[in-house]
């Protein structure tokens, strides 16, 4: 089974972000760039299928050179090669340009299973999987708490709002996993060893035959201005002096609660 | 005109449906799309939020195959119609739909929305980054219709339409090649309220110390009608279904009163419940970030001060 992962490298989600007021980006200096925690988990349910099934992860990222780290990150957990999209033409893209780009990328070599995270952690969006999906004109399986595939068919658990749904489809599909579907690896000291001389593919919009048709040159929104937001007041803080209890309870009486 | 897709469960409306059509009735003319079996007897709610028109299509489909069906009606209805704008719910149906959509028709697709204005000829949208700290206003740049994703709860459903919408029935037939299809729904049991109805919440985070002490939340909960939330944090280490989880990555609220114990109030978690009317917080800390928003905060053990609270609830409510 060949399956592909797509992973996004993002800015140390733990480290608060900044944004420029001039230009309303992202200020990417001096914070750490990783590989999308939530990415991980769709390496790692990669990577269990095909230990399971036999055959192949490629992971593929969609972004700056130094987004090489993070497709070298998820070598070393054990994808087989990777693919790298860049090119200056595709900074600051939106989700749609993504999606086309990494579209392209997947023409000349099918895969059985792509598996996103279900939104990237710096920008939750949550729309290139869909996007991806209907440009290949695949399935997609969303929000995939479990996943099995056999026989051809891939079954999910899909997290809803109070509980799950059991969701299945033919192959080859497109799906987002959540968090918790699984522990993600850590990368052994020989996966990263490894990792270090695994093939990586570079390509330019030109490569993908997606010059003009991507990123800068094919925005379909911008951000037109950024403020920041009222923030609460704060109210009353008291230390529990062996009363706090009952003060909770006062104030929900007041507020008629009980 | 501005239209909805207004989710539906067997003829009901979510409640992600009244609020969009509360918000969008205030923007221009309203329709409505509701699909699925029994999408009809959601009309008259749907009228009554502000929808002038609604599209039903009933087809069984629509409930038991994910997004495609929709994204093939909808594709051709906007392609007839051309509205200016389409809201869809930051939901796991309106995600799906309104992603597959905006690569079919080569559009903008704008997520996280919590408010909308009109501007000029179109209309721009505000989300919240950064754990809600700053809000980014971003307009929409192609011709297509733009189709907005809005955040649960960023707007409150209030009835207010003109009565009895129009109501178009649709006929087309339906497509279900290569569509994901429902076989089995579970439902986790859960005790009292929903979170999203809930007006009073007690949520709990890793200062409980331990899965079995979320046992007195659940008393506490119990006591005051209450539904139960819980931090990522929580979640993340298994003590609690992420059904459960407030914030960023979790579910939005607002209750009249939130009550969160233990819980620092990281701004992942706090964009998912500062829309609170009342903050209630207990913590250990008095540094803790969550009294920067809580109208009352108590600076205690949980181990002593929530006993202390449902004795005393009991005790109130006994007299
Ligand atoms: C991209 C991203 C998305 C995220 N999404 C979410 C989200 O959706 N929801 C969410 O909740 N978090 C989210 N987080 C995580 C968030 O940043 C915090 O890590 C998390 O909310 C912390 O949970 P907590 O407050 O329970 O735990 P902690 O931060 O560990 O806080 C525990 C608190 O309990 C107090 N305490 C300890 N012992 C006691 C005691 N005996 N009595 C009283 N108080 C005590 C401590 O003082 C402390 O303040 C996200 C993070 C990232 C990076
Ligand atoms: N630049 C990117 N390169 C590769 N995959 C991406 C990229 N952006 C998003 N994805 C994939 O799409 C998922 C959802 O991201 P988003 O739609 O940006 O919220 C991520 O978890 C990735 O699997």
């Amino acid at each position: 089974m060949n399956v592909l992962v797509c992973v996004k490298q993002i800015p140390d989600p733990n480290v608060p972000g900044r944004l420029d007021p001039a230009t309303h980006r992202l200020v990417r200096e001096g914070v750490d760039l990783v590989l999308d925690p939530g990415d991980e988990h769709a390496v790692e349910a990669g990577l269990q299928l095909v230990e399971k099934a036999g055959g192949e992860v490629t992971v593929l990222s969609m972004g700056p050179p130094r987004a090489l780290d993070a497709l070298r990150k998820a070598l070393s957990m054990g994808g087989t090669r990777g693919i790298l999209i860049t090119d200056p033409a595709l900074e600051n893209s939106d989700s749609l340009s993504t999606a086309r780009a990494i579209a392209a990328a997947t023409k000349d070599q099918p895969f059985d299973l792509i598996i996103c995270g279900t939104e990237s952690t710096d920008g939750y969006s949550g729309a290139v999987p869909g996007q991806l999906a209907e440009l290949l004109g695949l399935p997609l399986l969303s929000f995939a708490k479990r996943l099995e595939v056999s026989e051809g068919k891939v079954v999910i658990d899909r997290q809803t709002d109070d509980g799950f749904d059991v969701v299945e489809s033919s192959l080859p599909a497109v799906v987002t996993v959540t968090g918790g579907i699984n522990e993600a690896r850590y990368p052994s000291l020989r996966g990263i060893m490894q990792a270090k001389n695994k093939e990586v593919k570079q390509l330019s919009l030109q490569d993908l035959g997606l010059a003009g048709q991507a990123g800068k040159e094919a925005l379909t929104q911008e951000v037109v201005q950024v403020t920041p937001a009222e923030a609460r007041k704060a109210g009353t803080v008291v230390e529990d002096k062996g009363e706090g209890g009952k003060r909770v309870a006062e104030y929900l009486a007041e507020l008629k609660i009980i | 005109m501005i239209w909805v897709y207004a989710e539906t469960v067997d003829g009901v409306p979510r409640p992600i449906s009244l609020e969009l059509l509360t918000k969008a009735r205030s923007l221009g003319e309203v329709t409505a799309v509701a699909l699925g079996p029994g999408s009809v007897k959601a009309a008259d709610q749907l009228g009554a939020h502000g929808a002038k028109k609604v599209l039903v299509h009933e087809d069984a489909a629509f409930r038991d195959l994910l997004a495609v069906p929709a994204v093939d009606l909808l594709a051709t209805l906007i392609e007839k119609h051309k509205p200016e704008l389409i809201l869809f719910g930051m939901t796991y149906e309106g995600r799906d739909i309104a992603s597959r959509l905006s690569a079919r028709l080569g559009t903008a697709l704008i997520a996280n929305a919590t408010d909308l204005e009109r501007k000029g000829e179109g209309y721009s949208v505000i989300s919240p980054v950064f754990g809600g700290s700053l809000l980014v206003t971003t307009v929409p740049r192609t011709s297509a219709t733009p189709l907005v994703l809005v955040r649960p709860k960023a707007f409150a459903a209030e009835p207010g339409g003109e009565g009895k919408p129009e109501i178009e029935t649709l006929t087309e037939p339906v497509s279900t090649s290569k569509a994901p299809r429902v076989v089995r729904r579970e439902k986790e049991k859960a005790a009292g309220p929903r979170l999203e109805d809930a007006a009073v919440i007690v949520s709990g985070g890793r200062g409980l110390g331990s899965p079995e002490n979320f046992g007195m939340l659940e008393e506490l909960a119990a006591e005051l009608g209450a539904a139960v939330g819980a931090s990522r944090a929580v979640v993340d280490a298994g003590w609690k279904p992420y059904s459960m989880q407030i914030g960023q990555t979790g579910k939005t609220v607002k209750p009249t009163v939130y009550i969160a114990v233990g819980i620092s109030g990281a701004m992942q978690h706090t964009v998912g419940m500062k829309g609170a009317k009342t903050i209630v917080a207990i913590n250990k800390d008095p540094e803790a970030p969550i009294f920067k928003l809580a109208d009352l905060g108590i600076v205690g053990d949980v181990h002593k001060v929530v006993p202390q609270l449902i004795e005393e609830v009991r005790a109130r409510k006994r007299k």
